[in-house]
């Protein structure tokens, strides 16, 4: 674990990070550090590799051929890229959330909700059901589903959708929740419900939000950095990057001036 | 479950899964092997230009060979292609540039029904409608008979090759002020016209490998005609063709039938691969 | 659509559109007769022996004038039911190795050679199957299992029967061959079409490669699979040379694991030139018949499981 003397306890790092396309497109060294139970945004114009920095969080890349990820990234202070560690085990430790909500359609609302527990092996019917039941109240969607957990997920709304697929990531405790513009599907209702959702959820988990909506960035995030080309620019606390922003590109994004 | 068993039952899976595949990957080397290795020793030149006769030739070495049985599945599938071809392709006109026709919707059931059919039972229906009221195995009954087994896939693969086409084409055709049979005859067939070749290929390589409704229709005949270039004599009476003709071969008892049964087996093969490589060659160039 | 001005547009496309109406009916016609010209002719023996009567009756027998398709129905549906059941799960493996496993490369051999199998002509198979497959199964398999029951197990000859090579084990091996492509096709098919997203939601949860696919592909693409199935059924069904070819052709019922049999399209075709009584050739056409609705059953359900059971149609 690393730790200052006194201060904020960081749960998750990047030292130079590269995500190499070999077609020019990716990142280039992106070092970042990010507090335990804070909400992290990552904000920039469509294609400045935002998304790309955050599948390299939880090893998404290794998935697709041709793609080289170099630089370190270290979850509790231990290189989830180092020779030896199991990448299986990293995507229990760091959870994702999709732009497109994706339960598993000939899957029920509670088997949705228990899929990643059942990977380990937990069967315990009790376990499981009290497993859910914690989840969806942490997703904020118990109330809607709690008399037809056995329902098919796919019935369910957009919005309910989303925030299924965030109670099934939840389920499994990771310590750090990626989003990938997780509300950029759903309308404003729907929208608003989740970001009022992420609020809450900062209490257990460590949020790092991709996000193309500045104004979202603004209202839920604790920490903002901005992506340009494939590299960062600048990062610092939100209430600073939006209104006092050290770089001039920064400032121009913030004020919409391009994006 | 601890990690170490997940990752063994992943690998153990993968391994099940290339097993399965040789399972059935090997069968059809060994076939193709065995076609090929017994049959070569009887494809002469005899075996091109004799035909069959009795028994009693092949087992005291007289020349002997499936001449009639080449030029009657030459003669009965070429009937059968050009009897399918205008009709497929016609129906799958229908089906893909007049949808709001309200015959589409039966049209479409009972093309695709008829092509999930048996080939025998085709040939069945021909013998009653055809071979019956005539009092005669014919190789046009043959035709008939392999003619709708190929229709279906025809009409079938017409239809997709069609819609793919994309509906800008149409547009620009009717904005010129073309009238609508124009735009689908100078317009869009052009463009669909090599999944249009290779679905009457195709069908042609199912059908003329199909012995079943032959065997109901045209029969089979051990002898050339008397005049061998002239096309009626084997349409008008029953007519040997090559897929029943090896069937006959494989279930006689001399051995050197047999072999001559392996040589058609060869001849199927390549016809059959043949088409299928031009096939793909056709589809390859336009993705 | 624009309507045209010129009138010789407008007659031009009566013209052609009749044409195309007349192949379409065409298609239809073919389609109709079949069913009428099936049923009519089966009338005799279906009166005879009524509906159900003449599908269960056990004795299939020319002579005394007495027929039962039940050895056929039997036969068929034994070969076909253990073939589905002995190809599924390699036709499966093959699909899942060419859309998930496989380089680009390989996953297009493999393709092709599917694609080949399904081209074989079934009496090639066949003619492997009698001179080849047969006889090494007779001496290699049959024989030996045989003479151990007879010396060791006595009571079980019965049932094994006569070992010619020639019966319902050799007939379902090629079966089972022969409808492989047709489940691995639309398998394959529908394994490629399951959505990315799907699949990275499994990855993201912590799943391994197999994990993956049970959890999130084979599942999604179950609609596909499960119409492959029932499709390589009804081929398996219809199959007649290289069934008749191999299962010994016997018009008893089909009582032995290693003697012989027949299957309803087999009988059709060994039978039907020696049919000269005009009772036995309507009852082997009555056969085509009850082939025909079994087959337009089967048909019809593969297309209903499609739907049923791909998600964004009814009801997933």
């Amino acid at each position: 674990m690393t730790e200052t003397a006194k201060g904020p306890r960081i749960r998750m790092e990047t030292r130079n990070i590269t995500v190499d396309y070999g077609n020019g497109r990716g990142v280039r060294n992106v070092t970042l550090s990010f507090e335990d139970r804070k909400v992290n945004a990552l904000i920039g114009p469509s294609g400045c590799g935002k998304t790309t920095f955050l599948r390299a969080l939880n090893r998404m890349h290794d998935l697709m051929r041709g793609v080289k990820v170099t630089g370190e990234a270290l979850l509790d202070g231990e290189d989830i890229y180092a020779p030896g560690v199991d990448p299986v085990t990293v995507r229990r430790r760091i959870g994702m959330v999709f732009q497109k909500p994706t339960p598993f359609p000939t899957m029920s609302i509670f088997d949705n909700v228990v899929s990643g527990l059942k990977l380990v092996g937990i069967r315990d019917r009790a376990q499981l059901a009290q497993v859910a039941e914690r989840s969806l109240r942490q997703a904020a969607l118990w109330d809607e589903v709690a008399d037809r957990l056995k329902s098919p997920a796919s019935r369910l709304s957009g919005g309910q959708q989303q925030r299924l697929s965030i109670a099934r990531a939840l389920a499994v405790e990771p310590d750090v929740l990626l989003m990938d513009e997780p509300t950029s599907s759903l309308d404003p209702a729907a929208t608003r419900r989740i970001e009022e959702l992420v609020g809450s959820l900062k209490k257990d988990v460590t949020i790092i939000i991709v996000t193309h909506n500045m104004q979202q960035a603004a209202r839920i995030s604790d920490v903002t950095s901005f992506f340009l080309d494939g590299e960062v620019i600048e990062s610092g606390p939100t209430d600073q990057m939006f209104t006092s922003p050290t770089d001039e590109r920064t400032e121009q994004y913030v004020t919409g001036r391009f994006g | 479950m601890n990690l170490r068993r997940r990752y063994w039952r992943d690998r153990v899976m993968v391994g099940l899964i290339i097993l399965a595949s040789l399972v059935v990957l090997t069968p059809l080397l060994i076939v193709l092997w065995y076609v090929a290795s017994q049959g070569i020793s009887a494809l002469n030149l005899d075996f091109f230009t004799k035909d069959l006769g009795s028994p009693t030739r092949a087992q005291f070495g007289q020349p002997t060979g499936l001449a009639q049985a080449i030029a009657g599945t030459f003669v009965i599938d070429m009937t059968a292609l050009l009897l399918a071809v205008p009709v497929g392709i016609g129906a799958g006109m229908m089906l893909a540039e007049y949808k709001e026709h309200p015959l589409n919707p039966l049209l479409r059931v009972l093309n695709d029904t008829m092509n999930g059919m048996p080939a025998i039972l085709k040939g069945l229906l021909i013998f009653t409608l055809v071979v019956r009221p005539s009092g005669t195995f014919s190789g046009f009954a043959g035709a008939l008979a392999l003619g709708i087994v190929m229709l279906p896939i025809i009409a079938r693969a017409t239809e997709g090759a069609l819609t793919l086409v994309p509906w800008s084409i149409r547009e620009a055709g009717l904005a010129l002020g073309l009238p609508r049979w124009r735009v689908i005859l100078a317009a869009v067939l052009p463009v669909a016209r090599p999944g249009l070749v290779t679905g009457v290929l195709i069908a042609f390589a199912r059908a003329a490998g199909e012995a079943a409704p032959l065997l109901l229709t045209s029969l089979g005949n051990n002898f050339l005609p008397r005049n061998p270039w002239n096309p009626l004599e084997y349409l008008t009476k029953a007519a040997d063709t090559l897929p029943q003709r090896l069937y006959s071969l494989a279930v006689s008892p001399y051995k050197q039938w047999h072999a001559m049964g392996w040589a058609a087996g060869i001849i199927l093969l390549l016809l059959v691969i043949v088409v299928f490589l031009v096939g793909r060659y056709l589809t390859r160039r336009n993705p | 659509m624009r309507t045209n001005t010129r009138p010789g547009g407008r007659i031009g496309d009566k013209v052609f559109l009749t044409a195309l109406t007349i192949f379409g009916l065409s298609v239809v016609a073919i389609a109709v007769l079949m069913a009428y010209t099936l049923g009519r002719d089966s009338v005799e023996p279906i009166q005879r022996f009524g509906f159900f009567g003449f599908l269960t009756g056990i004795r299939w027998d020319p002579v005394s004038g007495n027929f039962g398709a039940w050895p056929f129905v039997l036969g068929t549906l034994i070969t076909s039911v253990a073939a589905l059941a002995l190809s599924f799960l390699p036709a499966l493996g093959l699909a899942i190795l060419s859309a998930e496993y496989a380089p680009k490369w390989l996953a297009t051999g493999i393709d092709y050679i599917v694609d080949l199998l399904a081209a074989i002509p079934s009496v090639v198979l066949g003619i492997w199957g009698i001179l080849v497959l047969a006889p090494t199964l007779r001496d290699n398999v049959y024989r030996p299992i045989y003479s151990w029951a007879l010396e060791n197990a006595p009571g079980q000859v019965a049932w094994l029967g006569n070992p010619t090579g020639y019966g319902l084990v050799t007939a379902t091996l090629i079966l089972a061959l022969m409808i492989v492509p047709y489940t691995t096709a639309l398998a394959r098919d529908a394994i490629r079409l399951v959505p990315g997203e799907q699949r990275e939601a499994a990855w993201g949860l912590g799943a391994t490669r197999w994990e993956v696919l049970r959890m999130a592909v084979l599942p999604y693409a179950r609609g596909g699979i499960a119409a492959g199935a029932v499709l390589s059924f009804g081929r398996a069904l219809g199959e007649t040379m290289a069934v008749a070819m191999l299962i010994g052709n016997s018009s008893r019922l089909p009582l032995t694991l290693f003697g012989p049999a027949s299957s309803m399209p087999s009988v059709i075709v060994n039978e039907f030139r020696e049919a000269v009584d005009a009772l036995h050739l309507s009852s082997l056409l009555a056969i085509g018949f009850y082939l025909f609705i079994i087959s337009l059953v089967v048909n019809l359900g593969a297309a209903w499981i499609q739907r049923r059971l791909v998600p964004g149609n009814a009801g997933v």
